[in-house]
């Protein structure tokens, strides 16, 4: 055979080992986003379960908040029912939750007795906890999406990408609709009483 | 992101060979000048130095967790502290959630082990937990998950027990150098020929000896500070709050009690170097950390929170041009920014709230029971107590253990 006939195989040869070299590293990365949102899912849970242990402490002290309180429980009931949507649909049914329970939370400050009581501290330990593993979670999946869109979408990598089917991931964000409201409204309310 | 640890730990390994090197010209030239025989130095160093590493790959983190006296809690023992540990092995991606240790002292430092990210242990003092609030000890642990996360753990134990091998071998060798020299001496004049190729051995040897302990030292601690700063980096990128870790070691900078149970060789484990003495302005070369103050400097003046912020405070606060991280890994990563700082209850309030929960970890941590009584009181039991009531001596009433 003449010599660039062997060029030719060892370019080939070449050119193969840097496309599955490519791909691996793809997979690992969808797979890095795919752990990551394990992640989140675990924390939002984790929530959705803390959430009625709070309702039970804080009902018997808040007599007239049942608003606040049927909103919290109706946000968790939507939220629980989108566990399977993706990161964008469950974005913004966990925003309404947070906004939900950030109410909640401002409202407490109204309640001194309710600020004592042990286990509503220990919740509150863990809400907060919960709320910033959510986030950091949030954080590790975003960096990962990210990782992985910029393989897919620069050269070479997106060409091996579109051959074999590598489709670029959503990002989660967790909408909060109009974020400043909570405060606002425990402020008016509490001018009216 | 996971490109510029990579291009560190390269420049770390070549400092860890150059440790190597060392320990293998000092094992050959001692054994040139005690034996007549290089190669035979140079498996007994090597011997040494392997039964070295064995000891501290398996064993290293239970050693150094036990010299700490520290103690392994439950996330009920700690809620706080646990809580923390978990948000910050989420935040960098850890697989495994890390052992929780508290050690009883009222200096306040942190540390964390393990020689790989899938068994590792983070330890903290008492102290550090009563006088520092969530956003700051989140600052610390993350500090620590950064170690554990880099790899630094492993890296400074292998470094560690190769410049305790140095050491170990040069001390020896002087010693057989002042009380069995003169033997050898006479020995080498006896057979003559060959005497200024020995005493260049001779002076080879001694050299050496005095000097390769040193180097070690310096590499070592050249070794540790890159990691230090390479830490507070990652810390301020997990909670994307810097802040937070710049007021935890203002604070730990202000305090003066000195850890008890750190030695040399645990020393550059801690977030702070446990030796340094208030006031004293650290030897640049020769401490296990960079000085405080900078690395509170260079974290205030961040402005956001990835590495690429990191390393243009670090040029700016150093007054070098040198980059921190190479750039390659800086462009990869966009921007970040920052957060907002977590809510907290008064300061005075708090503070109680800490040192009781701390106290309580403590008291668990040593397997006493908590019982509270009806009137209030909080009753420990320690774990000898076997009867099955116990009497509240503050209002009489009896409690079921």
């Amino acid at each position: 055979m003449p010599i660039w006939g062997w060029i030719i195989i060892g370019l080939v040869v070449i050119l193969i080992f840097i496309f599955f070299g490519i791909y691996n590293s793809l997979v690992r990365l969808r797979n890095q986003v795919k752990n990551a949102w394990a992640q989140i899912d675990v924390q939002l849970k984790r929530r959705h379960d803390l959430i009625p242990n709070l309702v039970e402490t804080v009902k018997g002290y808040m007599k007239y908040e049942r608003a606040t309180l049927e909103a919290i429980t109706k946000a968790r009931t939507m939220a629980q029912q989108a566990t399977s949507a993706g990161p964008a649909e469950r974005g913004k049914v966990e925003g309404e939750l947070s906004t939900a329970l950030n109410r909640l939370l401002a409202v407490v400050e109204r309640y001194p007795d309710l600020k004592a009581n042990q286990n509503f501290l220990s919740l509150q330990e863990e809400l907060a906890s919960t709320e910033n593993k959510i986030s950091f979670s949030r954080q590790f999946y975003n960096d990962a999406v990210m990782q992985y869109n910029n393989q897919t979408q620069m050269f070479p990598s997106n060409v091996v990408a579109s051959i074999t089917g590598f489709r670029p991931g959503e990002f989660f964000e967790v909408t909060v609709p109009e974020e400043k409201e909570p405060v606002k409204v425990s402020f008016a309310d509490q001018e009216k009483s | 992101m996971w490109q510029q640890i990579r291009s560190n730990r390269i420049r770390s390994v070549f400092l860890v060979i150059g440790m190597g090197v060392l320990l293998a010209l000092l094992g050959y030239f001692l054994g040139l000048y005690f034996a007549g025989s290089g190669e035979l130095g140079l498996l007994i160093a090597l011997m040494i130095w392997g039964i070295m590493t064995l000891v501290g790959y398996f064993q290293g983190d239970s050693i150094l967790l036990a010299t700490a006296r520290a103690r392994k809690i439950k996330p009920e023992d700690h809620p706080r502290l646990y809580n923390i540990v978990e948000e910050m092995k989420i935040a960098s991606g850890l697989e495994k959630m890390p052992d929780v240790y508290i050690m009883d002292d009222p200096a306040m430092n942190a540390f964390a082990t393990g020689r790989d990210p899938k068994k590792a242990s983070v330890a903290v003092t008492s102290g550090l937990l009563q006088k520092l609030n969530r956003d700051e000890l989140q600052g610390v642990v993350g500090h620590e998950m950064a170690h554990v996360r880099n790899r630094d753990v492993l890296l400074m134990a292998l470094a560690a027990v190769l410049l305790g091998s140095i050491v170990v071998i040069a001390w020896y060798a002087s010693r057989f150098f002042i009380f069995g020299g003169m033997g050898r001496t006479r020995r080498s004049s006896s057979s003559g020929g060959g005497g200024i190729a020995m005493l260049i051995i001779m002076a080879v040897a001694i050299l050496l000896m005095i000097l390769a302990p040193i180097f070690a030292q310096l590499i070592y601690f050249a070794l540790s500070r890159r990691r230090e700063y390479l830490a507070d980096a990652s810390s301020a990128q997990y909670t994307r709050y810097p802040e937070g870790l710049a007021s935890a070691l203002g604070k730990i900078a202000g305090s003066t009690e000195q850890l008890k149970s750190a030695n040399n060789a645990t020393a550059p484990m801690y977030i702070i170097n446990p030796f340094r003495k208030r006031g004293m302005t650290a030897q640049e070369l020769t401490s296990t950390h960079p000085p405080i103050s900078e690395r509170i400097r260079i974290l205030r003046a961040m402005g956001g929170a990835s590495y690429a912020d990191y390393s243009r405070a670090y040029q700016e606060i150093r007054h070098t041009t040198k980059m921190f991280i190479p750039e390659a890994a800086l462009a990869a990563v966009g921007s970040v920014s920052l957060r907002q700082a977590q809510p907290e209850a008064p300061e005075k309030s708090e503070v109680l709230q800490r040192v009781r929960e701390t106290n309580n970890a403590l008291w668990n941590a040593h397997n006493y029971r908590t019982i509270t009584c009806a009137c209030g009181t909080r009753l420990r039991l320690p774990p000898t107590y076997k009867k099955p009531e116990i009497k509240c001596p503050h209002c009489g009433r009896i409690n079921p253990v």
